[in-house]
């Protein structure tokens, strides 16, 4: 018993000797669900490299919206561009990380991945419920080599509101007058297909998709990827039939028009031109105070994704997301050098 | 008189709180014993307080935020079909709607289930083999609902589609009336599927209760029927099930009230789409999986306050079943004043 009790006395000394020690940088966010996978990643890289530790919380980009404005986070994630009046009220600086595609995702009985063909307005007719049947006179113009059956197409969509759904509409309403007239754009919409289902999460969508023979779905790519699942190929703007690849997401991120981008990079990446740009592409962005109450806390945010923008992009890859090309990297620096500031003296030098 | 309180005119007396006058032949001992009581007595009430208060605070909490909806829509919420997060219009009939039929369903599967499996471990079943079976159904009550959507997501889907669904369609899809009900796209998902995962979740209750209460039948009422050369059948049918009507429908009363709320489960199975079907192939919607959907990334006011008004919605019927089903079985317990 004595004995324990000195260990135990021992124990608490030490701890409190190493505690200052112990103590480092740690900064918090939260908000999107899309790269919270990678920004996990990162942050485990980062701590290891350069000690400062940083949490972030996947609780959907409501959330981070919604914490950010209470400020219970250093910095938000949110795959929903903020407006530039939102961001202005607020004293908010938005910046994009990085960049996703999204595919449709099938299931057809001998039809296996990169097959398929889709374009547009095609994609957005069976989504309205227009095409119904995988032997469309539509279908079969796109696919002429495909022996296409006359099957019921099923079309799945996600049930929770989510980016996803926000990107792949904007996408449907860019290619199609008559779905951004009848249907829109948004993160939870009321689809008018008769014959579909909505199911929850990126994964939900992808087990429905392999669940039901004959039907369609649109996921990230890393879902796909990772699932093995069939996915389409589409024809881009130029006119082109592309494949989903890091290389093709990257291509239209490239041929985006960032400079005369409102404030806060809140542009789309849909339907970019280009031969090589896919066309369901988006970004995720990060939301931080332009003014910062603590400057320190305020530059390691800052200096964690510098680190990221020069030393992330193979963690990136990895997961199947394309960090931004160099030269929207250097603008965004830039900004940063100019727009926080804390005390109104800039905390971010290059 | 054996079991009979000590002095229970002064601790009847305490806990209306009047204060008695302690005759002198009472020894301390016995008044510290009575305000003994009066505290324990007090704290209880306390205790059961909070839960009548938890609930008008979550009916008042539901109708606070439910007003913006409701000043904008008006009545026409609760008997309006579109809800269109785009154009920020909503209105609660297809989940009203689809909460309404899956919980039917569920009622439909396990009414007949639970009586038949509860007779079958009381009455039927040897003893070693009642009591197996009767674990296995506690733990089936444990299991989270969550994975019984995912069952129903990745196994009974299918088999609905692939087997179920195509034959329903085919043997009774024809009958005029009953058919337009088997209708739809055999996707395995929609408003069958939820209604008989529903039904799955809710047996092990309504089965558990029904049990016990086919067991607190008297032997002696039994066996007279049984002396009289009964069979089992009609010794079922017209003495047990009848004994223990009021139980019974208590328990699927409590199934029902399960039924109503549950979210998860439904959410995977139930195709959650806004719009009303006949079919029961189509995929529908109900209260608690559209919240469970949409909630976390509601960001409009109007939309937030629409799916608080679901929310309550759903409160009123609960409430509402529950309310009938009492004054139901005190009805019965009065016209019978029998069983149990």
């Amino acid at each position: 018993m004595k004995k324990f009790l000195l260990f135990s006395l021992a124990l608490a000394a030490a701890l409190l000797v190493a505690a200052p020690v112990l103590a480092q940088m740690s900064i918090n966010g939260a908000g999107a669900t899309f790269p919270a996978p990678l920004y996990i990643k990162w942050a485990y890289k980062y701590n290891q490299d350069k000690g400062v530790k940083v949490n972030y919380q996947a609780i959907g980009s409501g959330g981070g919206i919604a914490q950010i404005k209470a400020k219970t986070v250093d910095f938000g994630g949110t795959d929903e561009p903020q407006k530039p009046d939102f961001l202005k009220e607020h004293g908010i600086y938005q910046f994009p990380t990085v960049v996703g595609g999204e595919v449709a995702a099938f299931n057809l009985k001998g039809i296996q991945a990169g097959q398929l063909v889709l374009d547009g307005p095609t994609l957005a007719k069976i989504y309205l419920g227009e095409i119904t049947k995988w032997n469309d006179p539509a279908m079969k113009k796109l696919n002429p080599k495909l022996n296409l059956p006359d099957k019921d197409i099923t079309v799945v969509h996600r049930s929770d509101g989510s980016g996803t759904t926000f990107i792949f509409t904007s996408y449907l309403a860019d290619v199609s007058p008559e779905f951004k007239a009848k249907v829109g754009v948004g993160k939870e919409m009321n689809w008018p297909g008769k014959n579909s289902v909505g199911a929850k999460g990126n994964s939900g969508v992808a087990g429905q998709v392999q669940n039901i023979d004959g039907a369609i779905g649109y996921v990230e790519y890393a879902y796909a990827a990772q699932n093995k699942m069939a996915y389409a190929n589409m024809i881009n703007k130029a006119g082109k039939v592309v494949k989903p690849t890091l290389e093709s997401f990257g291509a239209a991120a490239a041929n985006a028009d960032w400079k005369n981008a409102p404030y806060g990079y809140g542009i789309d990446l849909i339907n970019e031109p280009g031969d090589n740009s896919w066309p369901i592409v988006g970004a995720t962005y990060i939301m931080i105070y332009k003014d910062q109450a603590d400057a320190a806390k305020g530059k390691a945010v800052l200096d964690f994704f510098a680190w990221a923008f020069k030393n992330g992009g193979d963690i990136a890859r990895e997961l199947h997301y394309v960090v931004l090309p160099d030269s929207i990297v250097k603008m965004v620096e830039a900004d940063w050098a100019k727009e926080i500031t804390s005390g109104g003296k800039p905390i971010y030098k290059k | 008189m054996l079991f009979e309180p000590m002095h229970p005119t002064i601790t009847e007396a305490m806990s209306e709180g009047k204060t008695v006058s302690v005759p002198r032949a009472f020894s301390p001992g016995t008044l510290r014993r009575a305000r003994g009581d009066l505290y324990f007595q007090r704290l209880t009430a306390a205790c059961a307080l909070v839960l009548p208060l938890i609930m008008i605070a979550i009916g008042l909490a539901l109708v606070y935020y439910s007003i913006p909806a409701l000043k904008k829509f008006g009545p026409g919420f609760f008997i309006s079909q579109e809800w269109n997060p785009v154009t920020q219009q909503f209105g609660a009939l297809s989940s009203i709607y689809g909460t309404l039929v899956s919980t039917f369903l569920a009622m439909l599967v396990a009414v007949p289930l639970s009586l038949a499996i509860a007779l079958f471990l009381v009455e039927l079943a040897p003893p070693r083999l009642s009591q197996a079976v009767g674990t296995m159904i506690e733990l089936l009550a444990g299991i989270p609902s969550i994975i019984y959507g995912m069952w129903g997501m990745f196994v009974f889907a299918p088999l609905m589609a692939g087997y179920v669904q195509p034959w329903l369609h085919t043997y009774l899809g024809w009958i005029p009336g009953v058919g337009l009900l088997f209708q739809g796209p055999p996707m395995g998902l929609g408003m069958l599927t939820a209604g008989i995962i529903l039904g799955f979740m809710v047996l092990p209750f309504t089965c558990a209760i029904t049990r016990d209460v086919f067991k607190m039948v008297p032997n002696v009422v039994k066996e007279s029927a049984y002396g009289l050369g009964a069979t089992t059948l009609e010794v079922t049918a017209k003495v047990t099930i009848p004994y223990g009507l009021v139980g019974i429908i208590g328990a699927f009363f409590l199934g029902l009230g399960r039924a109503l709320g549950e979210t998860m489960a439904v959410t995977f199975v139930i195709g959650n789409s806004h719009k009303i079907a006949l079919g029961l192939f189509y995929p529908g919607n109900s209260i608690a999986s559209c919240l469970a959907n949409e909630f976390a990334e509601a960001t409009e006011p109007t939309y937030v306050s629409s799916l608080i008004c679901l929310g309550l919605v759903l409160f009123v019927i609960t409430y509402g079943v529950q309310v009938i089903s009492q004054m139901m079985l005190k009805r019965m317990y009065k016209a019978w004043s029998v069983g149990l």
